[in-house]
């Protein structure tokens, strides 16, 4: 309980920041988002590229799984046709970037919501297995509809240019990520702190008490998928012109799993926890990279088994922070927060 | 006791006595168990009727039945509300947005949302503002939102529950989840509201406050009260119409005195095991007294 906070209007009870705290939280966290790229060189541009990217992709998921509890099996599938249905649009049909960025989006969204068909009558690991499938339905047409995807080769997307400047390095293209994901945050955050998202969590929570309650299930879940997968659709968007190009093997089921993966350690149901859960799952990997690499020129005999301890310690780290905070990341913070919160009475 | 309410919590257009829902030969069956056979009954508006009857009589199913989640093999229910429906062929959410709402035996609410969240989640059906503008929380979304907290609150004051506001449900005692329950049905501004056993499980104190609350609902709001209940003290106390069900069978039907003395329904009590000791006690005070 905080104390000395005390709303006077409902309006400031129920506005986002409610404490200087959290105030003075946001307000350092965007200067620090704002100098990054001023400091950082090429390599970490990249990888705050990487973790923006894959926060928005993760923010669609746990709107889906966290949030409504929908398990889903699809992202990868999923991050691809926004990617496709974006690289297609810019490269075959001309169409500016940005345009071909929210059509995807809208696409991804419809697509989502027509896998999402099974989740009326199925639940929790059978629903894993129908979206499953939508995965492998999706990546076998993406590989197979040579006319359109161009099948098995990669698809070349032209470089994007916002107001004359071309996005073709990792600082301009920065901007346009971040803001994205800023925009994705605040879209979910009031998402929840409306009908929508209360009906989201009702379905979760307690399906038959929200239906008693005038939630539709059918048009509630789908709704999910739909909202889900476009933000998913964005992620994918984003890659294909952030990468100017796009193949199959980047939404495979390793994708599917690795942002279960995200969300589960950085916190079902939050939209601090998938950014977390994007930042870790993003960092622990490339930090293992250049640790191996360090080890590879002291120790050079090892070399051929560095991959394997890289991959083993990946895996040992997650199943470590499962254990010891199953809540994920996100509780880790709040209960960092909590206690500077007292400080310095704190005990 | 009228609380300044801002909003009507009553939804209903009727006059009081005016009939609300009649069930007509109700029928349902799970395989080769009868759950209900052949029940008629009336609800007239602003009514506390009660549903009483022993362990798997079928009081739940009836409820079930009217909201949707059970489907009858046969029969009718007869709701109005400009014009008559038939609730029988409707799905849950449209039952419920046609005003009727409801608590379950096992308190089935939002575990993981905040008191507030749960009351607000029963206002879904009354929010208007569409998804983009939701997202923006912009204008309309935002002003819908706040008014909508006035109108819970006031909700939580009549259930004086304000010190939990903020709290998750699932943290609560069981008492005062059963009380958050019947907060977030009348969240929807019903015109009927079915409570399936508010009071189980409660001490003698928390049942005083329950049965004051369906009381001011009732009275204040003009509310119609369908109550199933296993206390027959607050049974016969709170309720203007009492019917019996005995293997899915309506035996009896009346104001509670009525019920009292129907020599049938001592029957079936008499005959029923002696583990629903409420009934026991109930019969034994009726034979007292005659
Ligand atoms: N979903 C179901 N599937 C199968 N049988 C059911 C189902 N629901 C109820 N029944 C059966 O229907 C009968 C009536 O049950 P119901 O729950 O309506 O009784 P009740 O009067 O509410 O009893 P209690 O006082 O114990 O709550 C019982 O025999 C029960 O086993
Ligand atoms: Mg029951």
């Amino acid at each position: 309980m905080e104390s000395g906070i005390f709303h006077t209007t409902y309006q400031s009870d129920m506005s986002l920041r409610r404490t200087h705290a959290q105030k003075i939280r946001i307000i350092l966290f965007l200067l620090f988002m704002l100098a990054f790229p001023f400091f950082a060189n090429r390599y970490y541009l990249t990888l705050a590229n990487q973790v923006g990217i894959a926060t928005i992709g993760a923010i669609g998921l746990n709107i889906l799984v966290g949030y409504t509890g929908q398990i889903s099996l699809g992202q990868g599938g999923f991050m691809a046709v926004g990617a496709y249905a974006a690289g297609i649009m810019t490269a075959r049909m001309g169409l500016p970037w940005w345009a071909s960025t929210l059509a995807a989006c809208l696409v991804t969204a419809l697509v989502g919501a027509i896998f999402g068909i099974p989740s009326l009558r199925l639940k929790g690991l059978y629903l894993a297995i129908a979206t499953l499938a939508a995965q492998e339905i999706i990546l076998w047409t993406v590989t197979h509809w040579d006319a359109v995807t161009g099948g098995v080769d990669a698809l070349v997307v032209p470089n994007p240019t916002l107001f004359g400047i071309q996005l073709n390095t990792d600082f301009n293209f920065y901007w346009v990520i971040w803001a994205l994901a800023g925009l994705t945050a605040i879209l979910t955050i009031n998402l929840f702190r409306t009908r929508f998202g209360r009906a989201f969590i009702a379905i979760r929570d307690q399906d038959i008490a929200a239906e008693v309650m005038g939630v539709d299930l059918f048009r509630y879940k789908l709704l999910a998928f739909a909202v889900s997968s476009f933000f998913v659709g964005l992620a994918g968007a984003l890659t294909a012109h952030y990468r100017s190009i796009v193949t199959w093997e980047r939404f495979t089921v390793d994708v599917s799993v690795l942002y279960l993966a995200m969300i589960i350690i950085g916190g079902l149901g939050s939209v601090t926890g998938s950014f977390f859960g994007a930042t870790f799952m993003t960092l622990l990997p490339a930090i293992l990279t250049n640790l191996g690499r360090a080890l590879k020129t002291s120790l050079p005999f090892i070399d051929s088994i560095i991959p394997f301890v890289q991959q083993a310690t990946f895996g040992l780290v997650i199943i470590l922070f499962l254990v010891l905070e199953p809540e994920g990341l996100n509780k880790i913070w709040r209960n960092i927060k909590d206690y500077f919160r007292l400080w310095p009475f704190s005990y | 006791m009228l609380r300044g309410f801002r909003h009507q919590l009553n939804s209903s257009t009727l006059q009081p006595g005016e009939l609300q829902l009649r069930i007509e030969d109700l029928q349902l069956s799970f395989g080769g168990v009868t759950a209900l056979f052949n029940v008629n009954l009336e609800l007239h508006q602003s009514e506390i009727l009660a549903i009483i009857g022993p362990n798997g009589a079928g009081k739940t199913s009836l409820l079930n039945c009217i909201s949707g989640l059970y489907h009858p093999q046969k029969g009718r229910i007869l709701y109005h509300r400009d014009g008559e429906h038939d609730l029988t062929r409707l799905r849950p959410h449209q039952i419920a947005r046609l005003g009727i709402a409801r608590s379950f035996q096992n308190i089935e609410l939002f575990r993981h949302m905040t008191v507030l969240d749960n009351l607000l989640a029963g206002c879904h059906v009354h929010m208007r503002a569409n998804l983009l503008a939701s997202m923006l929380y912009w204008g309309p979304a935002e002003r819908e939102q706040i008014e909508f907290r006035q109108y819970v609150e006031d909700i939580i004051d009549l259930l004086e529950i304000e010190s939990i506001r903020k709290q998750t449900v699932g943290a609560l005692s069981y008492g005062l989840q059963k009380r958050v329950e019947m907060g977030r049905a009348l969240a929807m501004k019903p015109a009927i509201l079915l409570l399936d056993e508010p009071m189980a499980g409660m001490n003698a104190e928390e049942k005083e406050d329950m049965a004051r609350f369906i009381l001011d609902i009732n009275e204040e709001h003009g509310v119609s009260i369908v109550l199933i209940e296993h206390d027959m003290g607050v049974v016969m106390d709170i309720s203007d119409r009492v019917v019996v069900l005995n293997f899915g069978q309506k035996i009896g039907e009346g104001t509670p005195d009525e019920v009292r003395q129907n020599p049938v329904v001592i029957q079936a009590y008499l005959g029923e095991d002696r583990s629903v000791f409420p009934f026991k006690m109930a019969v034994n005070n009726t034979s007292n007294r005659g």
